[in-house]
């Protein structure tokens, strides 16, 4: 048995099997730890049990019970003793299939819960849920091991301390509450998907796990159209993977990608989500946005792809969710639905609004746009521009690049 | 659990409603109140008088320094409070929705830490 793999795809749903057994976070994931070191110690020699799932959380719950029973011979404190007697008398395992489902699902929606900060949460999630190392996460995300360390024992804190329930909130709340999950999913995606530096495997793997925490909500809340179409703009974004950065780890943009590099099952899958989303009525943030990516994915040549919808989607997500980003990308589309000349105008708008001073995309958009329309020395200027705002490195090289290419077109002009 | 739901509001907002908005804002109150003693939630509950009749008592090398304020720099002031009983945030949190002020103000939920249990987190 492959020992490694085992811990990996089984960690989380043990865990949430122990925190709703012993009603502690710490306690779960040290007493899983001795189990798991037990069972390094007696599986190769004994056999690997016939449930070897049931056999951690059954030794992790004994040797979390025979600790406290030793700790209250020293403190004899009437609340520990009805604590581990309660704890003793929970039943194990009825249906089982069923028991790791509901843990698994209450343990997201502890993660993920409101009263704790959003970098709490997302690194919660993946810790506890995803059984992603604590060492990997800071990795992932930049940050010192001490400071997401401390991060992990703050958020476990407060869920004791606060009151926190370990339990899916009940049907009036689950809607507000499940937004707020589907937005930790997509945060993670869009760490792995985006982030400006840092491993390049362990952001495929942020990716990986956003999409299997996808589709652990999908299966088990299948009535919730917008955790369907999430899932679907996930797959959809992610079957680009191997088209988007080159051998040497240059951006390519969408249209000059190799679209025979695309993971076509991924995109069928994504867009057979997006389609049962829409029919079940989804209308949010999530559903506008794969929709998009779906009619991207499924253009055969950049040529072919239907600019005029992908403009009218935007539309709507700029009146529902409006951002900086979204209205970028509308005057994109109307430039390459309509004229270069609309979408120029739309984005000379834009730059007189303040709060897009700072914003690199938005001198990217205008450079790219300048360049399609042959006005060289203007477009050279615009790239310079966004050279001086964007921070991502392959952002910067890809943009270097365009540059040099258009000053020597410009030169050519000359 | 127990939590004290601290209701927060602009003292400066609500002197701008009408006598008839007041009224019928107590009644909610009034009904809230009702509701949460008999679905077992309530402990105790109180409004406070505005924070210009608040007084400030410091204790510094013995001596007693007794101010006038804190003063209402800050947008909300402490307008009122719940002590509720409650099996844990979640359920808090529905009830402190349900408080009339929510809707004007904002409601902090504070557990309670038992005495005798360490403070943590």
């Amino acid at each position: 048995m492959d020992f490694e793999k085992f811990h990996r795809e089984e960690s989380g749903r043990i865990l949430s099997t122990l925190i709703r057994l012993l009603g502690d976070f710490d306690l779960a994931e040290e007493m899983l730890q001795e189990a798991y070191a037990i069972a390094l110690q007696k599986w190769p020699t004994e056999g690997t049990p016939a449930n070897p799932r049931a056999w951690l959380i059954s030794t992790a719950r004994h040797k979390a019970i025979d600790r406290m029973r030793r700790n209250q011979r020293f403190e004899r404190k009437a609340e520990e003793i009805a604590k581990t007697s309660e704890i003793a008398a929970r039943p194990e395992s009825e249906r089982e299939e069923e028991m790791f489902a509901d843990d698994r699902l209450r343990l997201i929606f502890t993660c993920c819960h409101p009263s704790l900060p959003m970098e709490a949460r997302v690194a919660l999630t993946l810790r506890t849920v995803c059984g992603i190392t604590t060492e990997e996460i800071s990795r992932a995300f930049l940050v010192p091991l001490a400071t997401m360390a401390q991060r992990l024992v703050r958020a476990k804190g407060k869920i004791r301390e606060a009151g926190i329930p370990y339990r899916v909130p009940l049907n009036g709340e689950l809607q507000d509450r499940l937004d707020g999950v589907l937005l930790v999913v997509y945060l993670i995606f869009n760490e792995g998907y985006l982030a400006s530096s840092g491993d390049a495997l362990i952001r495929r793997e942020l990716c990986a796990e956003a999409i299997r925490l996808g589709r652990v909500l999908c299966s088990l809340l299948p009535n919730q159209a917008e955790a369907q179409a999430l899932l679907g703009l996930m797959l959809l974004h992610d079957s680009r993977r191997d088209a988007r950065v080159s051998a040497d780890g240059e951006l390519i943009l969408l249209e000059e990608q190799d679209r025979s590099l695309w993971h076509r099952e991924q995109i069928q899958e994504g867009t057979g989500l997006v389609e049962s989303a829409l029919r079940r009525g989804a209308t949010g943030v999530y559903a506008l946005q794969a929709s998009i990516a779906a009619l991207h994915a499924n253009a055969k040549t950049a040529q072919e792809t239907d600019w005029p919808q992908i403009a009218g989607l935007y539309d709507v997500l700029l009146r529902t969710h409006p951002s900086p980003v979204i209205e970028v990308n509308r005057a994109v589309a109307v430039a390459m639905a309509r004229s270069l000349e609309e979408g120029l105008a739309l984005l000379d708008e834009l730059e007189k609004r303040e709060e897009l001073k700072e914003f690199h995309l938005l001198p990217a958009a205008r450079a790219d746009l300048l360049r399609r329309l042959g006005r060289a020395s203007e477009a050279a200027e615009a790239y310079r521009r966004a050279l001086t705002l964007a921070t991502n490195d392959i952002e910067r090289r890809f943009l270097q690049r365009r540059l040099v290419e258009i000053e020597s077109q410009r030169d050519a002009q000359l | 659990m127990q939590f004290l739901l601290l209701i927060y509001s602009s003292e400066a907002e609500v002197a701008k409603i009408s006598q008839a908005e007041m009224a019928a804002m107590h009644g909610e109150y009034f009904k809230f109140t009702e509701e949460i003693q008999k679905s077992g939630n309530y402990i105790g509950g109180n409004p406070l008088k505005p924070i210009t009749t608040a007084t400030t008592v410091r204790v510094r090398d013995a001596k007693r320094v007794v101010t006038d304020g804190p003063f209402a720099e800050t947008k909300e002031q402490l307008g009122g409070y719940y002590l509720i009983e409650a099996s844990d945030l979640d359920q808090a949190i529905a009830v402190a929705a349900r408080i009339p002020g929510a809707r004007f103000g904002s409601i902090e939920v504070r557990p309670i830490r038992p005495i005798g249990q360490a403070a943590q987190a």
